[in-house]
């Protein structure tokens, strides 16, 4: 074969000529796609917007086990959550813990009695800046750029619990066994888990797509407020301005959304 | 070197072995399975998509309405005729084709596909337990 300079000169000169017109075709594909595919997705006209979501709990209003216990069963109830006895096994998404355990340093060695035996509603705190998130090696969870809350997608989850190890707060549980046989009563509406996954509070993502307000903040009977933690006239920004709040293990920098007034 | 007739008989032997399958099947391919439709699915006429589109797209389609609702956190879906579901295979594929059973696995065991949608999600949003 002759395989001159000019010949050589020339293939390269075609081949470049070839490769500009790639991005020709690449339009066209691109507009054959855009009609074929006429449905439309798109987010449901009720549904709450914020640029971070937080909740304000009145732990004055919450006195006893007995007060916390039909906001923790009206989560539970509703995201399929399973009563397993063995503490080991345990899921949780909201349940209640002594002062000394939910604000750990910051408990005195002679607290106001009624602090200290009052139970602490204690959930996901939807960080601002989540250290589960970093930890995630396969983006199964994630802090939702539109509402700021931390989300799990249990289909990508390989249940390594390296966010478990991250969280500070204890705030997910992991699924040691199938879920569904400890589950008393299902909620038809709502997919439970599978043995292997991780799981944690959602903030209530589906109601709030639909225009409801999370379930806990509903049976809670006005000692928790959620709203927008970037709207100054919001709820729970008025409660912040207005009573003495504190966060859990603040010093962290994890940003918890979640504020308390003792 | 007179072993022909051996090396025959076991090639023979060999074939009828290997081919066990297709000789002792022959004629007798499964059925296609016939689908179910529930009243409700029978009335509506139309699912989300036309039925060819849902019949050969349906694993895409709910893969979509998954990233779409989980990670985008958009829950309806409109149809190009403008109708709006909510995307939810419990609530709303369930609700019309409650008959699992007939329905979904009839295919899906034909085709020997084992989708694992129902470890999680409910399968029977009707059925009281």
């Amino acid at each position: 074969m002759d395989s001159s300079r000019r010949r050589i000169l020339q293939l390269l000169g075609v081949s470049a000529l070839a490769l500009t017109t790639k991005p020709v075709f690449n339009a066209f594909a691109k507009e054959e796609v855009a009609a074929g595919a006429e449905a439309v997705i798109k987010a449901g006209a009720k549904a709450l917007k914020a640029k971070q979501w937080a909740l304000v709990i009145d732990t004055r209003k919450l006195e006893s086990e007995a007060d916390l216990e039909p906001l923790i069963e009206a989560c539970h109830k509703i995201h399929n959550v399973p009563r397993l006895q063995n503490k080991n096994h345990e899921i949780k998404w909201i349940w209640g813990t002594h002062y000394h355990n939910a604000f750990p340093g910051k408990a005195a060695r002679f607290l106001a009695e009624e602090v200290e035996h009052r139970p602490f509603l204690v959930l996901c705190n939807h960080c601002e800046n989540p250290p589960c998130v970093r930890a995630c090696p396969t983006k199964a969870t994630w802090k939702r750029e539109v509402d700021g809350i931390v989300l799990m997608d249990f289909h990508r989850c390989i249940g390594c619990r390296f966010c478990m190890a991250a969280c500070p707060f204890g705030a997910r549980s992991f699924n040691y066994r199938d879920p569904r046989p400890f589950i008393a009563e299902t909620n038809k509406e709502f997919p439970t888990r599978m043995k292997g996954v991780v799981e944690k509070c959602n903030f209530c993502a589906e109601r709030l797509a639909v225009g409801q307000l999370p379930a806990c903040v509903e049976a809670s009977n006005g000692a928790l407020a959620f709203g927008d933690l970037y709207d100054a006239a919001s709820d729970v920004r008025k409660l912040i301005k207005t009573n003495y709040t504190i966060r859990r293990k603040q010093t962290l920098g994890t940003e918890p959304s979640v504020y308390y007034i003792v | 070197m007179n072993s022909k007739a051996l090396i025959v008989t076991g090639v023979v032997i060999f074939l009828l072995i290997v081919l066990f399958p297709f000789w002792y099947m022959r004629g007798k391919a499964a059925p296609v399975p016939e689908v179910e439709l529930t009243p409700k699915a029978k009335a509506a006429q139309k699912c989300v998509r036309s039925t060819e589109y849902m019949r050969a797209e349906h694993m895409q389609l709910l893969d979509l309405w998954r990233e779409s609702v989980v990670r985008e956190s958009k829950r309806i879906y409109v149809n190009p005729e403008g109708k709006e579901f909510n995307m939810s295979l419990s609530n709303t594929c369930l609700d019309c084709h409650s008959n699992k059973a007939e329905f979904c696995d009839r295919c899906h065991n034909y085709a020997s596909v084992r989708p694992y949608c129902w470890s999680c999600h409910i399968e029977n949003p009707k059925e009281k337990t």
